[in-house]
Order: structure tokens, then sequence, then C-alpha cells
């Protein structure tokens, strides 16, 4: 199901060491930085301040800069908390941590990384920093579906009470990692397409 | 104590802190610190990685945890009833 009455307000990419806001490169790191030092770079270029960031898993940091540049200045925040809801999706799960977590259990378990041992935490440390309290998925995909990423959203805005919907891919695997997420709304605001299928999938290609 | 502080900001990855920012008496948790329960965790683990150190009352978490000063309070009183 596409829905012409909910709209594409927002999009903030990450891939290849670059990040693009609404389409247009806001930064791209020099050389080629290690994940986790290129994530430390980013905190600091575009928020600070946060100091829960540096304990998250790479899966939380990258999601959760995603949300950081994307709702700088937005008046999403302004609404109610159960307005905005966030659909998420990726393919490797919390792969990336479990592994980590794995590797401690043969000495002693760290508890912090255990807390990451889910995919849907990134969408509570998003949730965390904005006050966002709506409903929220998270769906374990081969690759970014634009139909369900599109429908579901959809859906979601035309028929529940919220006003918002952060939704996207936000995937990590041993340094691999591509973010991509979209601010969806109720009304159009700004440069805003309908939520489409299509719509979806040309911002998704775009500065691949 | 300045150990401590140095083994807490690596378990804990502290990273916009300092071991001169944190002061002996100041309160971990809440508002002192702001560490939260599974940086208490962390904290059980750091005693039993660095000084083999099990909590075998888990109601003594608050005391011993309550500050740098409380924690090596402890660490020594554990370690000299061990010698």
């Amino acid at each position: 199901m596409n829905s012409a009455e909910a709209y594409i307000t927002g999009s903030c990419i990450i891939r290849h060491n670059s990040i693009y806001l609404n389409g247009e490169l806001r930064w791209k790191a020099e050389g080629t930085p290690e994940l986790q030092e290129w994530l430390r770079a980013a905190y600091d270029r575009f928020s600070g301040q946060y100091p829960k960031f540096h304990k998250m898993d790479a899966l939380g940091k990258l999601g959760w800069l995603a949300a950081e540049i994307l709702l700088q200045d937005n008046p999403v925040k302004t609404l109610p908390p159960e307005a905005v809801g966030m659909v998420l999706a990726n393919r490797s799960s919390s792969l990336d941590t479990d592994f980590r977590y794995y590797a401690t259990v043969k000495d002693i378990p760290s508890p912090a990384l255990f807390v990451y041992t889910l995919p849907n935490i990134v969408m509570g440390e998003i949730c965390i920093r904005h006050g966002f309290k709506g409903e929220n998925t998270f769906f374990v995909t081969d690759a970014f579906d634009v139909e369900l990423m599109s429908a579901y959203p959809a859906q979601l805005l035309t028929t529940t009470p919220l006003q918002a919907c952060l939704t996207g891919w936000v995937e990590v695997l041993d340094n691999q990692y591509e973010v991509a997420l979209f601010l969806t709304e109720w009304t159009p605001a700004g440069p805003a397409l309908p939520l489409t299928a299509a719509n979806l999938a040309a911002l998704y290609d775009k500065n691949k | 104590m300045e150990d401590l502080k140095k083994q807490i900001i690596e378990q804990l990855n502290l990273q916009e802190v300092t071991p001169e920012s944190i002061s002996n008496d100041q309160p971990l948790f809440k508002e002192g610190l702001g560490l939260d329960s599974i940086d208490a965790l962390e904290l059980i683990v750091l005693l039993q990685q660095h000084y083999n150190i099990r909590i075998a009352n888990p109601e003594q978490g608050p005391e011993i945890f309550y500050s740098i000063r409380s924690m090596a309070e402890f660490i020594t009183a554990q370690q000299t009833a061990k010698a």
C-alpha cells in the first residue's frame, strides 16, 4: 500500500564515510578511518555533549547519529511524544555486537555489550534522545525493502495517532555499514515528496 | 585512587571524562558522575577482573559504589583480609 496522504519530509544517508542530508553532502571524512574512529569524528562534528553515545554499539551510534542530523532544528521534536514513531530495518540484526559479546563470554560476560544484543535497541537510543514514545517496529530483511518501508509507516500515519515516523535502514556488520533514515509525516513540510515506494527508492539510491 | 579512576574510565568507556575531573568523594551515580544500572554491573566486573574481588552481599552495592573513596576503601579492606 502506498498513500498520498503521507509524505517524506527529510532524509539522512550515511555511507562511504560520508553524510548526506536531504541529498546534499554534509560531511565526508578524510582518508579511510575505522568505523569507530569515523563515528567519533562525526559525533564531535554534529553533536557532542551526549556522553552516552560512547557506550552505544556501532548500530546504536549509526542510527542515533543519523537521527541527530536529520532532526536538528526540526519541529517534529515539538510534537507530543506519542505522536512520533519509528520503523527501521536491517539485514544483520545485532550480529555485529552479538559476536563481540560472545567473545567476552569465555571470560566475564560484558553487561554493557549484552544490552545491545537486540537490533531494536537503536530505536530506544533515538527515543531516549528525542523523547519519542510512539509505536515502533524493527524488521530484519535481506535488503532495504522500499515497499514494506513505505507502506508500513504510511499505514501508521493514516490509521494511528502518529503524526511523524522515522523510517529506514540501519545496517552494520564487521565495519561495513549503511544508514538511510527518512522522516515521514502526516502533513507535508518543506520540500516534501509523497511517501511511495518509488520515491523512497529514488532517495535511497541517490549518492550511492 | 588515581589508578581506580583510570580503570573506571576505561571499563565504562567514559570518553569525555578525565581522572582529574572525578573527585574522590563525589557520588558516582545519579547527580554525581551520572552512572546507571549497567555501569553498576560493569563496576562489579571491574572488581572481579582487576582485583579478584566478588561482592558477597549485593545489598552492600550502594555503599561500596557510592564514590571513588568508598570503592578504594572496600578494595583495600578486601585485600587486607586476604593477606
